[in-house]
């Protein structure tokens, strides 16, 4: 691949001059207006459509005119008439658009008669996935036109108001749950009622990309328990922070690919992965898998022993159908029920909520435009990151991929934190203990006063020790205070001393035998106290 | 203390009981705390023992070893859940201790003490004697309410604080009878004030409530303690000075750390009568203010299981059911299951200060899930359960939410931010403070009634299906 610099003989102008606006349309102001087209989409069963007449007039805010073929918005509800209400000129057929238009705007890659139909110098944006299609991307070079694949808008933070595979996956995983709680026959959402106690569906959200989160979104917000697995350790926090349980398998292995892709996994992982899969088949009703690689076919995920185990009426609905599916049993395009387990494969999901899919691919297409300088300084920059990676094919030359960027570091994984309390410092109150120490000062004046000096030996001694034991028990943690209190209670058995010092003398004396008693009750007390401390502090364990 | 080996021995066992208290304070040292406390008791007696007369040495080991024995039968026999029990018998044991070895002291004679000398040491007598005596009777009467052998409802006799006020002026004159007695005379009065001060003991300690015994607990380990401290100022010496001084102390700021917990002060809590209708009336506490949800046993194991987080709230109710070991169990199936499970003690849960870490440890829980409430308080809002086991005042969210009522200002755990409260209760009783909890009534809150043990029982039977299955 030769040097991004050689690669400018495209000059900014070209494609710009390629197709006269020759109609009568009157907007026509000094500064040059693209026009764009919208050709409807002839893929059997495509609803969608490049722009909705919210999007074409953004676009013509920035400058652009829309041509937009007959009835191209019908079956994603935008008839004919809104598109003529936002300002947009609608042609007869195909031809007309493909033939005026200086920029396409389409959904799917060309096919039949329309590569036929794209021009010279013609700008098109599109899907296109040209990782895969590699004979598509050679015949577009061939028309010597300027093709974007909108799929390969690198996932950089600046791109992501283009990312619309993000925009059709979010939908996708919403569509996933809608689809799955149509066919499921139970409420997702855990009730007590009047007739009876419902249990909350459970949900198992095999890889948390764009769609699996928007799939977590959506069981949460009918009120399912949602669980999700993903290799990467990285997006735990997303998926907690959707309300879903992140799933683990005991092994440390990362699957952080490039790109915010998952890579492949070791056998090892893989054994685990599979493993913790069959155990939540048992358990869950509705399992949404959305686990691609990017280049490969979908790894299978879940397998027929799997699919048997759950309970009939449960639903698996399967986001990589398109490329062979997660589960064995998927059939793209249709849902089967294997011993009443429902398997959806549909591989049209954003299609089947067009609308939606339209506006916000519609959105996508507007961002990059606009990106891309607008109508009047509308170019293709090969410096711009974004532009660079989507473009396929300009001039009769491939451009795809792009030369290697080093990918973005992944995400630093949270480092796996023990709820760890900060040690809370617990604040003397000042003034209490200046209190204590003013008393203590008074007290102790007021003592000193003709006291003998033995006794103010003592005293001092007394004094110094209270302080000591306020110091020294200030810092005791207070899951200790039981054991602090019997061995305090223990040492006060130091008492015994007190008996012990008095002990001898007649056996029929007085002093002696209330001293035995003391000695005998305090020895109690020593011996109870340590020992039970004894015992205790040998249970606190870690 | 003539002998150079006895002081030494005394200033080396003072540095021990330091040890053993400061070690004491962390789990890591908390062992080798207990076996410095040891050392230097060992220390004290032989060195103390060297000194008595030959003639002594019989009846010292015929007082030390039934004691030694009847000490270790107790302490190894004792269940945990009877932990408040033993160390309020404990205490009454120094009491009688200290009132013995004062009455004794008193019989022996002036020991050739003369003028401000000898007034000086029997108003130690007095005051040792004073203190071991309401120790004594006060344990007595913590322990039989600890036991339930007497009733933990607070006994409020019409004039008890005039009453207090009276004995106490009784004690005083007294005191100034024996100290002006000659010598020998005084034993009436001294015995008189015996009386008196044990009546004190027990008057103090029958007018309060069951809720505030981690205070009256510690509040007798302190008392205890400065008797210890009186008989060594009588005896002149420095080894049971410091030794009660440290007790002392330690005791007293137990009593504060508990009081603390419930934001009242020292005082009301002596003064006693708590949760009864004197000056604020319960306000609005008293009438149940709407309907609970009650759950069962199914429903609380499925959402324990489905839960992210778990805080669990014990309280006495624990150890009254004996429930900590199915706790414990039931903590550790969630935990394998990647339920993070918490404990949330409250200061004053239980009847002794720290009796729910107790338990807990003893029921081999991990001290590291167990959480002070100020460490875990902050956590409820993003906790998906937060369990109360036997607990009822400690997360009474009236506390904070009614200035009128009785616990007003007492911080509490506030289970109720957290998504679900399931309470666990044997009824609708109320509390030790007797005053109606808003927990209960609250959306998200959930009942289980029934015996904590039974249902904990029933919860990890059914968890277990549950997470095995």
């Amino acid at each position: 691949m030769s040097e991004p610099n050689t690669m400018m003989p495209t000059p900014p102008a070209s494609p710009l001059t390629a197709a006269p606006t020759t109609d009568g349309h009157t907007n026509g102001q000094s500064p040059k207006r693209l026009l764009i087209g919208i050709p409807k989409e002839i893929r059997t069963g495509e609803r969608r459509v490049a722009a909705t007449p919210d999007t074409a007039q953004k676009l013509q805010k920035l400058g652009f005119d829309i041509l937009i073929e007959r009835t191209a918005g019908d079956m994603a509800d935008f008839p004919d008439a809104r598109y003529a209400e936002a300002g947009c000129r609608i042609a007869a057929d195909a031809t007309e658009v493909w033939s005026h238009a200086n920029i396409i705007l389409k959904v799917r890659a060309p096919e039949q008669n329309e590569f036929g139909l794209l021009r010279e110098g013609q700008t098109m944006i599109s899907f296109l996935a040209p990782a895969q299609n590699a004979d598509l991307v050679k015949r577009l070079a061939e028309r010597k036109a300027n093709v974007l694949a909108i799929d390969a808008v690198p996932r950089i933070t600046r791109a992501q108001k283009e990312d619309a595979l993000s925009s059709m996956a979010n939908i996708a995983g919403y569509r996933a749950i809608v689809e799955a709680a149509n066919l499921f026959p139970r409420f997702f959402t855990g009730q007590i009622t009047a007739a009876g106690k419902i249990p909350p569906a459970k949900i198992l959200v095999i890889g948390a990309g764009v769609a699996g989160l928007a799939a977590i979104g959506a069981g949460k917000a009918l009120g399912a328990i949602v669980r999700a697995f993903d290799v990467r350790p990285s997006v735990k926090e997303q998926i907690q922070s959707m309300g879903a349980d992140f799933l683990e398998v005991k092994i440390q292995e990362s699957g952080e690919g490039t790109g915010g892709y998952a890579k492949e996994m070791s056998p090892e992982f893989i054994k685990a992965e599979m493993e913790l899969f069959a155990k939540q088949a048992k358990e869950v009703d509705i399992i949404v898998t959305t686990a691609l690689i990017p280049g490969r076919p979908a790894p299978k995920l879940i397998t027929r022993e799997m699919v048997e185990s759950m309970r009939e009426g449960s639903v698996i609905v399967d986001l990589a159908a398109e490329n062979g599916g997660n589960c064995e049993l998927t059939q793209p395009g249709k849902v089967i029920v294997h011993r009443g387990v429902s398997i959806v494969g549909y591989t049209d999901l954003p299609s089947r909520m067009a609308s939606q899919a339209s506006q916000l691919y519609g959105m996508n297409l507007y961002h990059l435009l606009d990106d891309m300088g607008g109508s009047a300084k509308f170019h293709i920059d090969l410096e711009d990151e974004v532009v660079r990676g989507a473009l396929v094919t300009t001039n009769g030359q491939v451009l795809w991929p792009p030369p290697k960027k080093e990918a973005p570091p992944p995400p630093a994984a949270p480092k796996p934190t023990a709820a760890v309390a900060p040690n809370v410092e617990k604040k003397k109150s000042s003034a209490g203990q200046a209190v204590t120490i003013a008393l203590g000062i008074v007290v102790f004046l007021g003592l000193a006063m003709g006291a003998p000096t033995s006794f103010l030996q003592h005293f001092t001694v007394f004094v110094l020790a209270v302080f000591l034991g306020w110091q020294v028990i200030w810092n005791v943690t207070p899951a200790l205070h039981t054991p602090l209190m019997s061995v305090t209670n223990a040492i006060s058995g130091i008492i015994i001393i007190g008996g012990m010092a008095q002990l001898g003398g007649n056996i029929s004396s007085a002093v002696l035998w209330l001293c035995i008693v003391a000695v005998f009750v305090a020895s109690i007390n020593i011996f109870g106290g340590f020992l039970v401390t004894q015992r205790m502090l040998k249970m606190f364990r870690k | 203390m003539g002998n150079s080996f006895a002081t030494t021995s005394y200033i080396a066992a003072i540095a021990l009981f330091i040890l053993s208290l400061s070690g004491l304070s962390q789990h890591r040292t908390s062992r080798r705390g207990n076996l410095f406390g040891m050392i230097g008791m060992l220390l004290a007696l032989i060195a103390t023992a060297v000194l008595i007369p030959s003639n002594g040495i019989a009846p010292l080991i015929a007082a030390i070893v039934p004691g030694a024995v009847i000490g270790s039968v107790l302490a190894s026999r004792v269940a945990m859940t009877s932990m408040p029990e033993l160390v309020a018998m404990l205490h009454s044991f120094v009491g009688a201790a200290a009132v013995l070895v004062g009455i004794s002291n008193y019989l022996g004679g002036s020991h050739g003490l003369t003028g401000g000398d000898l007034t000086i040491h029997e108003l130690e007598i007095y005051i040792g004697v004073f203190i071991g005596a309401i120790t004594f009777t006060g344990s007595i009467v913590a322990f039989g309410k600890l036991n339930g052998k007497i009733s933990g409802k607070p006994l409020l006799l019409p004039a008890r604080h005039v009453l207090n006020l009276l004995m106490v002026l009784a004690v005083i004159v007294l005191g100034v009878v024996f100290m002006s007695s000659a010598e020998g005379a005084g034993m009436t009065p001294l015995l008189i004030m015996t009386a008196i001060a044990f009546v004190i003991g027990i008057h103090l300690v029958m007018a309060i409530g069951g809720a505030d015994m981690p205070v009256v607990v510690s509040m007798l380990n302190s008392y205890s303690g400065w008797a210890a401290a009186a008989a060594g100022f009588m005896l002149e010496n420095d080894l049971l000075i410091v030794t009660g001084a440290l007790v002392g102390s330690s005791g007293a700021i137990l009593s504060f750390i508990m009081c603390r917990a419930m934001n009242r002060s020292f005082i009301s809590v002596i003064l006693g009568g708590f949760g009864t209708a004197e000056g604020v009336a319960p306000g609005a506490g008293g009438e149940p203010q709407g309907e609970v949800t009650p759950i069962d046993i199914d429903g609380t194991a499925e959402l324990l299981s489905d839960a992210k987080s778990v805080i669990i709230v014990p309280g006495y109710g624990v150890a009254v059911a004996q429930a900590q070991h199915s706790l414990a169990e039931m903590v550790k199936l969630l935990r394998d299951a990647g339920v993070a499970v918490r404990f949330g003690i409250h200061p004053v849960a239980g009847r002794l200060p720290g009796h729910m870490n107790v338990l807990l440890a003893e029921a081999n829980v991990p001290y590291d899930i167990v959480f002070e409430m100020d460490e875990i308080n902050h956590d409820f809002p993003a906790t998906d359960v937060a369990m109360v086991i036997g607990a009822n005042d400690i997360v009474n969210p009236a506390a904070l939410e009614d200035p009128t009522s009785p616990i007003a200002g007492m911080p509490v755990l506030e289970v109720w931010k957290a998504k679900t409260a399931v309470v666990m209760k044997r009824s609708m009783a109320s509390g030790y403070a007797g005053i109606d909890n808003p927990l209960f009534y609250k959306e998200n809150t959930r009942m289980l009634f029934g015996d904590a043990k039974k249902n904990v029982d029933a919860l990890v039977a059914k968890l277990r299906e549950l997470v095995t299955a």
